[in-house]
């Protein structure tokens, strides 16, 4: 008796709900239980919902922290703003565990980045940008770019000496534009050099307005993927052979599947995290660099101004051109050019896995070259063979790109099976 | 009613004006909103001229006073420094100060100065706004075995003789700024306002 009348309350609810709510059904089966994913995933496939996790760490460890940061470059003590003092006295001494926030916070920062570019790599060596997956392409290098704005002025925030000439330096390349270059610089800082009004600009655009882009973007991508499906390391496309029910003979339910092996994926990531966390947060300078401990002081440039590591290979370019403009054009012209992969790509195949030595040597030297490039950026760069090396580097970053349409062409490829092979 | 008498002519007309006055709105609203960002009336009026006793400087020595929150370089130069200053020219960018932005007409001379011994400068590497290191000694350093003193930015290397003129091949593109200085007597350097009577 009792069942039946649960069980009709149930029910009851559920009725109660599709009424109002029709479409919540059919999009859970849409991009969950029934999103039919290539059953040959492998490891490189983790990044992307790793990423979505470290954006959800982002925005819960970021919440907490501006309930005790403050935004200012006021004053609390002679030489140490308001803001240097509620991170590093504040949230890391006062504030139960919030030195634990703080952590998360920017180990998550640094953590982004690994996996969006493991999962960068993933897309080129898999050939995910080509047709029919542009736009998922190019919505991932939005949030890519969106990415690099909101780290960058996050690590402005805690007001520091790195934070401090980082900002200076950062926004000083806008400068670098004829005409209007120098009232531009003088807009975004509000001032005439790094001030009060950048730090409360850049706070609010840090946690308001670059997650709300974020957010939507992510949910673009995730959109515009599960509209064309997933690609695979194969190459494959799966939606050419279907049962009878319409559902691809080498596809699996998203979930549970791929949420079960994803989940593996989170543990195995978030014991690393745990690690850098507890025992080398600042990872020796790389993930927190050791100037970024001293208050932002406007009359004494560090030594060595870098920025964090992941925008180093693009610094390292601007400082191995010798000419202003042109270094800045070369730096975010790095960046665009990652854009253009989906329409440089010309290979008749997908994955590097069938296509000919050509691709492959070229890939790896591209792979090369950027970490190197990353290398000579976190540098001094007081070494002249260095900058010779840095632009022999450049050159090989973008002839990659500038080349591709060529080698991808005329490069031999192995043909591509119909179905995705079994291993033994 | 559906179809019948429909005015198609009209229709567009009338959307395409209220886009256009929409659009107009859209824009003239965005105006505040972007004109937040320009230095406030505070930060503006932050700007007034400051004075600096010389009076205790060493030959040889730099000290750094601050206007409008940059480092203001004051520089009581040898005479071996201003004397190899000409040996140079070969090495620098623009070695005549002939981007006349870059100084005051009172100050466009070898020296890039009044006097020959002060060197007045604002602080902030023309490349991206760091503030050089000064290496004031006639000694040959890891970046320049020729070295004749000057300054050297750490940033991304660009180099600066002692009259705070660029050398070549290196990302600064031009010569360090000159700001608006005179001295008010022997003793007393005002930056921010030039010299009575100077252009």
């Amino acid at each position: 008796m009792a069942t039946s009348r649960i069980q009709r309350a149930v029910s009851g609810l559920q009725e109660w709900f599709n009424y109002r709510a029709a479409a919540f059904g059919p999009m859970y089966r849409k991009h969950m239980s029934e999103y039919w994913a290539p059953k040959n995933f492998n490891l490189w496939y983790y990044f992307g919902s790793l990423a979505l996790l470290v954006l959800v760490n982002q925005i819960v460890t970021g919440i907490f922290l501006t309930m005790h940061f403050k935004p200012s470059a006021a004053d609390f003590a002679p030489g140490i703003s308001q803001a240097f003092a509620s991170v590093e006295l504040t949230i890391m001494r006062d504030v139960e565990w919030g030195w634990l926030i703080r952590y998360m916070h920017s180990t998550g920062a640094s953590a982004f980045f690994i996996v969006v570019y493991l999962h960068m790599f993933r897309g080129l060596l898999y050939g995910s940008a080509q047709k029919p997956r542009e736009l998922v392409w190019l919505l991932g290098m939005l949030i890519y770019l969106v990415l690099m704005a909101e780290a960058f002025m996050g690590y402005v925030l805690p007001w520091g000496q790195m934070s401090f000439w980082g900002a200076k330096v950062i926004i000083s390349l806008f400068g670098a534009i004829p005409m209007v270059g120098d009232s531009l610089v003088e807009w975004i800082m509000g001032d005439y050099l790094p001030a009060d009004a950048t730090l409360n600009r850049f706070f609010a655009l840090h946690v308001v307005a670059l997650p709300l882009v974020l957010l939507l973007l992510v949910v673009l991508h995730l959109a515009a993927l599960h509209e064309v499906g997933s690609n695979n390391p194969e190459g494959i496309d799966i939606k050419k052979k279907k049962d009878a029910n319409g559902k691809p003979l080498d596809g699996i339910a998203f979930h549970p599947y791929y949420t079960v092996k994803d989940l593996f994926g989170v543990g195995f990531f978030l014991t690393i995290c745990a690690f850098v966390i507890f025992f080398e947060p600042t990872v020796n300078g790389w993930f927190l660099e050791h100037d970024n401990f001293i208050a932002a002081d406007r009359l004494v440039t560090p030594a060595h101004i870098k920025p964090v590591w992941y925008y180093t290979p693009y610094y390292a370019m601007l400082r191995v051109v010798p000419d202003k403009l042109f270094g800045v054009l070369t730096m975010f012209a790095a960046i665009a050019i990652l854009f253009l992969v989906p329409w440089l790509d010309r290979s008749p195949v997908k994955s590097y896995r069938y296509r000919g030595w050509i691709s492959k040597v070229a890939l790896a030297l591209f792979a090369f070259s950027f970490i190197w490039l990353g290398k000579i950026g976190a540098g001094p760069g007081t070494d002249p063979v260095e900058t010779i090396v840095g632009r022999v580097l450049t050159f090989i970053y973008f002839a990659f790109f500038i080349t591709m349409p060529l080698w991808t062409k005329s490069d031999s490829t192995k043909p591509v099976p119909e179905r995705v092979p079994a291993h033994d | 009613m559906a179809n019948e008498g429909v005015n198609h002519g009209r229709r567009r007309f009338l959307t395409a004006t209220t886009a256009v006055v929409g659009g107009a709105g859209a824009l003239a609203a965005a105006v505040p909103f972007i004109k937040t960002w320009l230095p406030s009336a505070k930060a503006k009026s932050a700007g007034a001229p400051v004075q600096q006793d010389i009076s205790k400087i060493e030959v040889g020595q730099m000290v750094i006073a601050e206007w409008r929150g940059q480092p203001i370089w004051i520089v009581r130069r040898s005479p071996e420094q201003v004397a190899a200053l000409a040996s140079l020219n070969s090495r620098l960018r623009d070695p005549e100060s002939k981007n006349t932005d870059q100084q005051p007409k009172y100050a466009q001379n070898l020296y890039r100065s009044i006097k020959e011994e002060w060197l007045v400068m604002i602080g902030v590497c023309t490349h991206l706004g760091c503030s050089p290191k000064f290496h004031g000694e006639i000694k040959p350093e890891p970046f320049d075995a020729e070295w004749k003193g000057g300054f050297f930015c750490p940033c991304h290397k660009s180099r600066f003789d002692m009259a705070g003129r660029v050398f070549q091949g290196v990302p600064a593109p031009t010569n360090l700024k000159v700001p608006d200085y005179h001295f008010a007597d022997d003793k007393t350097l005002v930056i921010g306002v030039k010299p009575e009577g100077a252009a």
